[in-house]
């Protein structure tokens, strides 16, 4: 409180913070950036460790023998569904009451607000299949969820066969203290929002505690890769996590994250640039929003749930389909354990590696670094405007200069931006007929390129505009504007960072350094590029071929752009059919907060 | 002519300000500057007198007024329209368990039905609003945006009334001489004044804070009109009315007793009753207020007896207001602190919380003796800030206050600071709720934390008035540029 009530100290401080000013910003950029670069070195992050008590202590014993009978189902499912041209739902149910299972078909049909291109559908129309086992010895009042996915092709065949050949072995077991739902759901993510969303008891079964997705697409594998990400960057407990990894590393299945195995070299540059590819690659499929598995939608329920996806690379070790039943066993049997939800380990981290791990604490002074920055350009704009301009000899003072901006001068940037993101968020959808019928596009261009063309208008839109109805802009007006959109970016990135660290991250690491340097008296071309190149549009291109080599897999500059459209529906999609969040709040939020940036530096 | 004659004023004022005061140096210009703005003065109180007409005020000041209340009914209405409503009416910032829309329907559904609405522990409002609304139920939209705007209308009447009389009370003492020359720049010009009274209505009217609460259909809204009602009576010298008023409000939420220091401060200082513990005029008036305030409160606590037939609103109400029983969370202190408490300290703890807001009275009382309608603000703000359920419509009437106080911005020190902090914690609430509700991946530590800063950045706002308007006081009786013994320029500290 001293210095809250001691002028003197405050007044040195607030000069040293006005005078150091660019020289702090800069190297709280710096160290932000180099504080989340070192969150990759495995000195510097934390092994993974269990901590759910049940799930801890107790030994169980995987003895899961029917691996080829699996294989054999899930020939014979594959034949079924070639016959059936889709899911097929009479067999399944068939098969599933065979193995003694509760079963239950539920219809769903969505009707999208643009044909998905990528996934070639418009009108889905599809059956979810669930067979519950019901717990011999316990209330119905909680339950698992084993599912699979139905996809059309020769994909997952060995999945479905796996989850009945789990199921019949489960039957026979009296352990059981939790349902256990075993789901084979159709046209994935919507399959399974129509699965959730359907009967509130959550299909029929008690709640669930949590849910695996299993993928798998050939008879043996050489490794199973785990994915956490859900809609809108949702994480599950860490405890799943390393649940998985505990019985990869006891059953001797090699295992891997972001389709990364672990290195043990971590103290060589190519051990550090494995890590960080790792975390990067989770940082960018997070900062998408979009769930990366069937699992993503369960998360939104508070339900702890990822997807265990089989991988047949050319390696020679192979694990065959008996080892992944017995892992599936070993985790089911564990989770059965469990008392309570899963609530003791972290929600928040990222992961260089399977086994190890950063948790909030360590990754948010990167954020709040960057963040930092905003708040000392506040307090310097606050200064400035705070200090009366120096008086002339006589002691009059300029009163036009001393009048505060207009209410308008501010109000109306603020208004105009703003309309843009609500053009931005509503067009797209609702012109796209009108544009399909002007224009030799299909519907799903149309789309995406409504939305940038709205997104380029509005560039010239918002700083002619204001000009006309304020007159002439003053130095404080800009200033007064600066300061309410720093304030507004600050709060908006904190914000989005407790909900989504990395998308706020990476919003931070391009939209901060805009915020600091941007004044009206800069020059004007080669900032507007720079405003440009940093703007959440060029940053999504940016993402987009960043996240290709990442993955070892570069595009050439033409594939990237088809790609990026892609990714801009998908996007939209996401928004529509699941409440994904990324695509409104960079439409209603952060394009007019950036807006107002290209505003003051336009400012007349 | 008056028009005209008001900016002559104005323009002459400037003149003062700007050009003479440079050259007050010598002695003979300090004393004809003396004479003229004190013609000066007495010119602007003859022309203020002359608002006193009811149509002067009407043609002069109604215009922009009725601007923002149609422009703020509009805001409302749309909003009630939208689906943004439903969502607004769950937040648990915005309504709490005794002002919370959805509950004033289920008691309604109850007496329809001839049960007692407190049965079942749902329904926490008083028997009049329940009767109330039993009326305009199929208008309640309109009556909330109705008590919105009577509130505004009484608080710009209620300001512009005291302004005039801060303004009049200057010019006494520049009259007098009281105020040490260096300090002509702390007096407050009548330009700078002239739209407060607007700012204040629209501080009100168009915060997000009393948008939300409007929109959610909070009964606060109607407190909120009762409490400006009473300030206005007040302040306009209404003893009867006031007490009626303070009696209605004490009735509504029982923390508004608190005010009752201040309202009897300024009806003394008004009919110039000395507040001296030993003169008889002195007590008379106290006994007065009281006989007036127990006398309605006591017709009240009747008629809601007669409406209902029972006593059960007393428990169910007043026990409700004073136990806490109910710990959804809010943006208040109680909740967290009594979820984790253990049972049998739970008593002795409900005594220190609640004592918070009664306790201070007494030492804002004797400290702001001279400034009543100051001690109201502070009043306001103490009651919204350790108060058992509070919501964001209560922070909004005392941030009603602030164009008030807007000469002590120069004395203000925090302000950037605390803005800050207000403005993020706002944001943060829905997202911290967000995380702990649905996510699951954040708990209650994390919402309480917000809380917790969101009250300390409350306190310090209020605590940095309090400072700078004493401060002013000070400057206004020792002169502006404070000299240290040995002449080096001296700083004011709080203690």
């Amino acid at each position: 409180m001293g210095l809250l009530s001691d002028p003197n100290r405050r007044r040195a401080l607030i000069s040293l913070l006005t005078r150091l000013n660019s020289p702090i910003c800069v190297v709280c950029y710096m160290a932000g950036v180099a504080w989340f670069m070192g969150l990759a070195f495995e000195p510097f992050t934390l092994r993974t460790y269990m901590s759910e008590n049940a799930m801890g202590s107790t030994m169980v014993e995987e003895r899961f023998p029917a691996g080829e009978r699996a294989l054999t189902t899930g020939r014979e499912f594959s034949a079924h569904k070639k016959k059936a041209g889709g899911m097929p739902v009479d067999w399944l149910v068939k098969t599933m009451q065979a193995r003694g299972l509760e079963v239950f078909t539920q219809r769903f049909s969505r009707k999208l607000p643009f044909p998905d291109e990528n996934k070639e559908r418009y009108m889905v129309k599809g059956t979810n299949v669930y067979g519950i086992l019901r717990a011999p010895r316990a209330p119905r009042t909680e339950a698992l969820v084993l599912s699979a996915p139905c996809t059309p092709g020769d994909s997952n065949n060995q999945a479905v066969g796996l989850l009945l050949g789990l199921a019949q072995y489960f039957r026979n077991q009296i352990y059981w203290a939790k349902d256990i739902i075993f789901l084979v759901n159709e046209h994935d993510l919507i399959g399974m929002q129509a699965c959730i969303t359907f009967s509130p008891d959550s299909c029929r079964g008690g709640s669930i505690q949590a849910a695996l997705s299993l993928e798998l697409s050939s008879d043996v594998i050489t490794s199973m890769d785990l994915v956490l990400e859900g809609l809108n960057g949702q994480l599950p407990n860490l405890d799943l996590a390393n649940l998985f990894y505990a019985f990869c590393q006891k059953i001797g299945v090699l295992c891997t994250i972001q389709g990364k195995l672990q290195r043990n070299d971590w103290d060589s540059v190519s051990g550090y640039s494995h890590s960080v590819q790792t975390m990067m690659l989770m940082v960018m499929k997070q900062a998408s929003g979009r769930p990366w598995g069937d699992h993503g939608l369960f998360l939104r329920y508070h339900i702890e749930a990822a997807s265990i996806k089989g991988i047949n690379s050319f390696r020679q070790y192979k694990t065959d389909v008996t080892t992944i039943g017995r892992l599936l066993e070993g985790m089911y049997r564990k989770l059965n354990n469990l008392l309570e939800r899963l609530h003791q380990s972290y929600f928040f981290y990222l992961m260089p590696s399977l086994s190890h791990f950063v948790s909030i604490g360590y990754y948010m002074p990167a954020f709040g670094l960057l963040a930092v920055i905003l708040l000392l350009r506040a307090l310097d704009l606050w200064v400035q405007l705070a200090t009366p301009p120096p008086r002339t000899e006589d002691g009059i003072t300029d009163k036009e200069q001393v009048s505060s901006p207009g209410v308008l001068s501010v109000l109306t940037p603020l208004v105009i931006s703003h309309l843009t993101g609500v053009a931005l968020y509503t067009l797209p959808i609702q012109f796209q007929e009108m544009a399909v019928e002007q224009f030799p596009v299909s519907e799903t261009e149309a789309v995406v390129l409504t939305a940038i063309g709205v997104y380029t208008a509005g560039l010239a839109l918002p700083h002619n505009t204001h000009r006309l109805l304020s007159g002439e802009g003053t130095e404080q007006g800009w200033r007064v504007l600066k300061l309410v959109a720093v304030l507004y970016l600050a709060v908006l990135l904190g914000c989005t960072a407790l909900i989504n660290f990395s998308l706020g991250f990476i919003l931070a690491l391009t939209l901060v350094p805009v915020a600091a340097f941007v004044t009206p008296h800069v020059p004007k071309v080669l900032s507007a590029f720079i405003l440009v190149i940093l703007s959440p549009a060029c940053t999504l291109l940016f993402s987009v071929f960043f996240f290709q080599e990442l993955q070892e897999l570069p595009v050439s500059f033409q594939e990237g752009w088809l790609l990026y459209l892609s990714v801009i529906s998908q996007g939209i999609l996401d928004h529509f059919l699941y409440g994904s969040l990324v695509y409104p709040l960079i439409a209603l939020l952060v394009y007019p907060c950036w807006l107002l940036f290209w505003n003051i530096l336009f400012w007349k | 002519f008056n028009k005209t004659l008001k900016l002559l004023m104005l323009n002459q004022w400037l003149t003062v300000r700007c050009v003479l005061i440079p050259r007050l140096k010598s002695p003979g210009v300090k004393r004809r500057f003396r004479i003229y703005s004190s013609a000066l003065l007495v010119l602007q109180w003859l022309t203020n007198k002359d608002y006193k007409g009811g149509e002067r005020f009407l043609v002069k000041m109604a215009a922009p007024l009725t601007l923002l209340v149609i422009l703020s009914v509009t805001i409302r209405a749309v909003l009630y329209r939208s689906s943004l409503a439903e969502v607004i009416s769950e937040r648990v910032e915005v309504v709490s368990p005794l002002t919370a829309w959805k509950r004033v329907v289920e008691g309604l559904a109850l007496l329809d039905l001839g049960v007692s609405p407190y049965s079942g522990d749902v329904f926490h409002e008083t028997p009049l609003i329940i009767y109330l609304f039993h009326f305009v139920v199929d208008y309640a939209e309109i009556t909330f945006m109705l008590a919105d705007v009577i509130t505004a209308v009484a608080l710009y009447m209620a300001v512009m009334d005291y302004n005039k009389q801060v303004f009049r009370k200057q010019k006494y003492a520049l009259e007098a001489d009281r105020y040490p020359l260096d300090c002509l720049e702390l007096i407050r010009s009548p330009k700078e004044m002239y739209y407060i009274p607007l700012k204040v209505a629209m501080f009100y009217l168009l915060n997000p804070f009393t948008i939300l609460s409007c929109v959610a259909k909070s009964t606060c809204g109607l407190n909120n009109a009762v409490i400006a009602l009473f300030i206005l009576t007040t302040i306009k010298g209404n003893v009867l009315l006031s007490a009626i008023f303070l009696s209605l409000a004490t009735y509504q939420s029982i923390y508004p007793l608190t005010l009752c220091a201040p309202a009897l401060l300024y009806l003394m200082q008004r009919q110039f009753i000395p507040v001296n513990f030993r003169r008889v005029s002195f007590w008379w008036f106290i006994a007065q207020y009281a006989f007036m305030y127990l006398g309605s409160l006591f017709v009240i606590v009747g008629l809601s007896f007669f409406l209902l037939g029972s006593w059960d609103y007393v428990p169910s109400v007043y026990g409700f207001i004073l136990s806490v029983p109910d710990l959804t969370p809010n943006i208040g202190l109680f909740w967290y602190f009594f979820a984790e408490m253990f049972e049998h300290f739970r008593l002795f703890f409900l005594c220190v919380f609640q004592i918070n807001v009664f306790f201070y009275t007494i030492p804002l009382s004797i400290k702001l003796k001279e400034h009543p309608v100051f001690l109201i603000f502070m009043q306001l703000a103490v009651i919204s800030i350790f108060k058992s359920y509070p919501t964001v419509g209560d922070i909004a009437l005392y941030m009603a206050f602030l164009p008030v106080w807007s000469h002590l911005h120069r004395f203000l020190r925090n302000i950037f600071l605390v803005s800050c902090v207000l403005l993020a914690c706002s944001a943060l609430f829905p997202v911290l709720w967000h995380l702990w509700i649905y996510a699951g991946s954040a708990n209650s530590n994390f919402y309480y934390a917000i809380t917790l800063l969101f009250n300390v950045a409350q306190i310090l706002l209020v605590s940095d008035y309090f400072y700078a308007f004493l401060r002013r006081e000070h400057h206004l009786s020792y002169g502006l540029y404070l000299k240290r013994k040995d002449g080096s320029e001296a700083t004011l500290v709080l203690k």
